[in-house]
């Protein structure tokens, strides 16, 4: 599994990438985690407000900052 | 509406700590705590009704809504969602970048890069606890007409070329699932955003009421007067100048504009100072230079400056 954290550096973008830690680390999953913060690469993903959550590519949040309760819940779905 | 907690706090000062009215510390701490208290209440509901009623607004539906419209209509519309849209980097700029992708007009999309810092949801809280409704509208108006005509007129010159990223178009809308809410979410959206926004202002509220109590209980009225009252010609650019370092705090320097416009400075220049503080900001700058090749950005502030230097003029004149 492959996560992507979109942001452009601000403190709720720091704050998801931390709670997807967190995250992953409680469900005991296996991913790769990784924070993009290219605005090339976030425009691809044609998201309107960061940060977003991209889990193997497909986006499943923007514009909120999770908890870690709320992306675990989408990560096993 | 407050007259019940001014009452309150005219029996705490003179009553219970028995200053005498004459006095400056009383009359410096009675706007202390008045003016303190007032503002966060009402900065507080006033967040909070802007973000509960943005939980209603789709980001994608907006832009397929703006997507059609046709130039001038589309400045219009930009720069009233402007006001509805909060300013921080994470959202102004993906919002930017993705109008530019729906093939808006660059033109439209400045009008909202314009209306959106302009026409926040703290500068009218601020606005509206301190001076009322009516500034506040004839504020808002103004803004609006600053960022449609400023979108307008960056859209003539055709500055395409200025965009640094390379924008790849996209057809179509809304492949991104929209999570739906419902209204306890919606309150707690909210509420969570009031306080995170509070929580980064509060402090500058605190000081620059307190500065502006200095103000008001210590320096004479014809002090002020003398010095930001008069209708030189240079004192709206001067205010303009002065407002465009001053972005992260324009929650404290809205209570000093209040006081020194009680004690005679011309409302025009504290107008223009309060928006180019909003709306000319460095920081801003610094991260558009990301996205925008710096001729666009310098003729982005020459244009929004010369608006608000205007509208102060006008205002000199009118008030």
């Amino acid at each position: 599994m492959k996560i992507e954290i979109l942001g452009t550096g601000c403190s709720k973008c720091k704050a998801l990438f931390e709670n997807t830690k967190t995250a992953v680390a409680n469900e005991k999953l296996f991913a790769q985690i990784e924070k993009v913060e290219d605005m090339q690469k976030i425009m691809e993903y044609s998201v309107m407000s960061t940060p977003a959550l991209v889990v193997d590519g497909v986006v499943k949040s923007t514009g909120k900052l999770l908890t870690a309760q709320e992306i675990a819940t989408l990560l096993k779905s | 509406m407050f007259s019940y907690w001014e009452k309150f706090v005219d029996y705490l000062v003179y009553n219970l700590m028995g200053l005498d009215k004459t006095e400056h510390l009383a009359q410096a701490l009675h706007f202390f705590i008045f003016d303190t208290i007032k503002i966060f209440i009402l900065l507080i509901g006033i967040i909070f009704v802007v973000s509960y009623l943005r939980t209603w607004f789709n980001l994608e539906k907006v832009r397929a809504y703006l997507q059609g419209k046709s130039e001038f209509t589309g400045n219009i519309l930009a720069s009233i969602f402007g006001i509805i849209t909060p300013f921080c980097t994470c959202s102004a700029i993906p919002l930017f970048l993705g109008f530019l992708q729906a093939r808006i007009p660059l033109g439209v999309t400045f009008s909202f890069l314009i209306s959106a810092p302009l026409n926040n949801e703290i500068a009218i809280a601020m606005l509206f606890s301190l001076f009322g409704w009516k500034i506040t509208a004839i504020y808002i108006g103004f803004g609006l007409l600053v960022s449609i005509i400023g979108g307008f007129v960056i859209g003539k010159m055709k500055m395409e070329k200025y965009i640094l990223l390379d924008i790849q178009p996209i057809d179509g809308c809304c492949e991104n699932p929209s999570i739906t809410m419902n209204n306890k979410e919606r309150v707690k959206e909210a509420f969570s955003y009031t306080m995170d926004i509070f929580k980064k202002i509060y402090l500058y509220v605190v000081l620059g009421v307190a500065v502006g109590a200095f103000i008001h209980g210590y320096i004479p009225t014809d002090f002020i007067a003398k010095y930001t009252g008069g209708d030189a010609w240079y004192a709206v650019p001067l205010s303009v100048v002065l407002g465009i370092p001053m972005y992260a705090s324009a929650a404290g320097v809205m209570p000093l504009v209040e006081v020194l416009t009680s004690k005679g400075m011309l409302l025009g220049s504290a107008l223009s100072f309060m928006m180019a503080v909003t709306a000319l900001s460095l920081p801003e700058a610094m991260i558009l230079k990301r996205l925008l090749h710096t001729k666009l950005i310098a003729t982005f502030f020459l244009i929004i400056g010369s608006g608000i230097i205007i509208i102060g003029y006008i205002f000199n004149t009118i008030l």
